[in-house]
């Protein structure tokens, strides 16, 4: 039992350290670091830069194209991407759709999409849910019926993140109606250029529209971008789920968001002391740091199973649940930690380039929008009831 | 980076896990809690015949050389079996707080009795009014032609009625709560002067009120040096609250498999009362509590090792604020999910509830430990 980094792993952190200081944009770097909002260029040329690397889908297998890292690796890469204020990879891409066409695609389609996915050309976006088909996702009722060499889809999809900006969307379709809801669906990949899509952004509670509606419109699809079998979407799908580890829980953002908190505590004010001189304030960060160091370790724990191949054990299922509330709680106390300040809704002071003067610190701005904002992460991917309901039926037999 | 146990320690594990499931069922633990000795000297010569007693004692002095780890997987599997016997205050805390500051006389007459399961040991060292304070020493050690005179009052010494030998902190300098000063002692419990005054605490477990009143102790009763005993304490502290975190995991693995067990098959309303998504969810978060305390506990068992002391504080106090926040959740939970049985003395529910309480409050609560690490964000 040793919970220290072998020297390897040291030397691949320092490696990762060294290639994201010489080659992060600068701006990009910036815009992170004080809260703005990223532009979707930020996200593509990184991931350029990094597939020039050969790191664009890290863990992806060599021969895919990937980084072919270990998933201890791939915590250690998000741990320094993180800290260095590099932008995310679009998880749609990378970890989401890559992965269902290396295990189920084509030759065709792998030689076709993959490498345009490593190099940022192609940016996916998901189609799952439906205004009638939220946590119940094997009701949905987008339709694709086969015409020839296509299909014809028809119907709408919401809860889309960053479609705006997307060059495909990967979709669960209804192609059938005949036996249980789950055996109809069938798994597609649909270029958004094509007749007929609308993307309508919905405005978030925190005024901002990275989520939106998506119509189909007689939109034609080529039967060859359907991935694997019809009526086998559901099984591609639930691959996906519990296929990714890494990130789920993201740990190393709390942990940077906790430092931070932890500095604000320090510079913001209460009875003319700083306020982390106020126990009942610390002892919040304090619980909230217990709880993310536990959460860390059954993190590597995870990975570390997982890295030696052993079955990966039950406690895989909590990392979203707790990542997820840990990740609320230190934005909300963030907020509390700016009082007043937090009140102000200055959405443009988040836009880059924007010369106003802050109500309060610097980062008084970002801290209600981020609270406010981060309520989804409880709520999708699964909310966490679901994820309850999950480890109910899954891990306990109930 | 490694999370897994070598081959020795599986077996260990293994070994330790099968005499308990043989030897120590419900029936048997609560033949031994009543008994008058409150551990039974049967089992305990089992456990020196396991090499679990001689586990952690140096080789020099017979014993296997164990880890922090080693002592981790011991404690789950007591935790498992609500196991009464006193290796915590034994062979955790004294024999670690020989080891670390023994003479090579103490240790060659002490540890080799401990790992062959001749002797008993308490740490007398918590006093009425200290709380969970750790340099609260009113007790006083008066030099006395060549030997030591002590005086005071030890309160809940965990094992203190079933010790043969005591390690008991007095001041031979300073005023209470001063950290330079405290010194510790190895005390015959037939020493002239000694009152004992035994009982049972709430888990079944035993304690005692010790009053040393003009205790007359030989130089070579005096364990490390002089006025210098405060970093060696904590330390013993540090890696009794690693063994309890492990022990309440263990409880807690067992609390809720019962409970599991229990959801699957108590039916009311036509079916099993584990189909109901109300007691699901809960038995999920006890799941989860459960999970991140064994986290915390592995942490704490790999950080006691460490020399770094206030990492080692930071670490254990950690570990010590989440497992005892987890421990009162599923402790709880488990009473709560069992309906009108988990409130009766009949099923093992309410002892295991009963046993994490306990572990909770020693050695300090989880408030207690979540003010340390709070007060450790104004030092950084």
């Amino acid at each position: 039992m040793d919970l220290h980094y072998t020297e390897e792993q040291q030397a691949f952190r320092r490696e990762v350290r060294a290639f994201i200081a010489a080659k992060l944009p600068a701006p990009t770097r910036d815009r992170i670091a004080s809260h703005k909002h990223l532009n979707p260029d930020d996200i593509r040329t990184w991931q350029r830069i990094l597939c020039e690397r050969g790191w664009g889908a890290p863990g992806w297998p060599k021969a895919a194209g990937g980084a072919g890292w270990d998933p201890v690796q791939r915590h250690i890469f998000e741990e320094e991407y993180v800290n260095a204020g590099a932008p995310r990879q679009l998880d749609f891409s990378i970890s989401m759709v890559g992965p269902v066409i290396i295990a189920f695609g084509t030759p065709a389609q792998q030689q076709y999409f993959l490498p345009k996915i490593l190099t940022g050309e192609h940016w996916w976006c998901q189609g799952y849910s439906e205004p009638g088909a939220g946590s119940d996702l094997a009701s949905l009722k987008t339709r694709a019926e086969r015409k020839g060499d296509h299909y014809v889809v028809n119907g709408q999809k919401t809860w889309n993140t960053l479609g705006q900006y997307a060059d495909w969307i990967f979709c669960l379709v209804r192609t059938s109606t005949e036996r249980r809801p789950q055996e109809g669906i069938s798994f597609l990949l649909i270029d958004m250029k094509t007749p007929g899509i609308t993307v309508r952004p919905i405005t978030m509670l925190d005024g901002g529209q990275e989520i939106n509606d998506i119509f189909f419109d007689d939109v034609k699809v080529p039967v060859d971008n359907r991935i694997g079998d019809e009526n086998k979407g559901w099984t591609y799908a639930k691959f996906l789920l519990g296929h990714e580890r890494v990130g789920i829980a993201n740990v190393p953002r709390s942990k940077r968001m906790l430092k931070r908190l932890k500095e604000i505590a320090r510079e913001e004010r209460a009875n003319g002391r700083p306020l982390i001189e106020d126990a009942r304030f610390r002892d919040r960060i304090a619980q909230v740091e217990i709880d993310l160091t536990a959460l860390e370790i059954t993190l590597l724990r995870v990975l570390s199973a997982e890295r030696e191949k052993r079955a990966p054990g039950p406690e895989g299922s909590i990392l979203k649940i707790r990542g997820s509330e840990i990740g609320q709680a230190i934005y909300e106390l963030t907020m509390q930690a700016c009082g007043h300040a937090a009140l102000p809704y200055l959405p443009e002071a988040l836009d880059d380039g924007w010369s106003g003067v802050p109500v309060g610190g610097a980062h008084a701005p970002a801290a209600a929008l981020e609270y406010f904002n981060h309520r989804k992460t409880t709520i999708f991917g699964g909310s966490n009831e679901i994820q309850k309901n999950i480890i109910a039926k899954m891990i306990l037999g109930l | 980076m490694d999370f897994g146990y070598t081959d020795e320690q599986r077996q260990l594990q293994e070994t330790l896990l099968r005499y308990i499931a043989k030897e120590y069922g419900f029936a048997e633990r609560r033949k031994v809690a009543r008994s008058d000795l409150g551990y039974s000297p049967g089992h305990w010569q089992a456990f020196a015949d396991l090499g679990v007693l001689a586990l952690t004692i140096p080789e020099a002095q017979g014993g296997l050389d164990g880890n922090a780890i080693d002592t981790m997987i011991v404690m789950e599997a007591l935790g498992r079996g609500l196991v009464l016997e006193p290796y915590l205050s034994t062979a955790v805390i004294c024999g670690g707080l020989i080891a670390d500051a023994g003479s090579e006389a103490q240790k060659a007459s002490l540890l080799p009795a401990i790992g062959g399961g001749e002797l008993v040991m308490a740490l007398a060292h918590y006093e009425p009014g200290a709380r969970y304070e750790l340099n609260h020493v009113a007790a006083t050690a008066r030099a006395d032609g060549g030997g030591y005179v002590l005086d005071g009052v030890k309160t809940v010494v965990i094992a203190g009625s079933q010790a043969h030998r005591l390690i008991v902190s007095a001041r031979t300098s300073g005023d209470a709560r001063d950290d330079a000063g405290v010194s510790l002692f190895i005390v015959d419990r037939d020493a002239a002067g000694i009152g004992i005054r035994g009982y049972p605490t709430q888990d079944g477990a035993r304690a005692a009120e010790i009053t040393l009143t003009g205790v007359r102790l030989a130089a070579d009763a005096l364990l490390g040096a002089a006025g210098r005993a405060m970093p060696v304490i904590e330390r013993a502290i540090e890696r009794g609250i690693a063994a309890l975190c492990a022990e309440a995991v263990g409880v807690m693995s067992a609390l809720n498999d019962a409970t599991l067990e229990y959801l699957k098959t108590r039916e009311q309303f036509g079916g099993p009362i584990g189909r109901f998504q109300a007691l699901q969810h809960r038995m999920v978060d006890m799941f989860i509590a459960a999970e991140q305390a064994r986290s915390m506990a592995i942490m704490a068992g790999v950080g006691v090792g460490s020399n770094d002391a206030a990492e080692r504080h930071r670490t254990v106090s950690m570990a010590k604020a989440l497992v005892g926040q987890s421990a009162r959740f599923v402790g709880q939970q488990a009473v709560q999910l069992h309906g009108g049985m988990g409130v009766t003395d009949e099923l093992i529910v309410s002892h295991y509830f009963k046993r994490l309480t306990v572990i909770n409050t020693t050695f300090g609560d989880a408030d207690h430990h979540l003010g340390r690490v709070s007060d450790l964000l104004l030092a950084t």
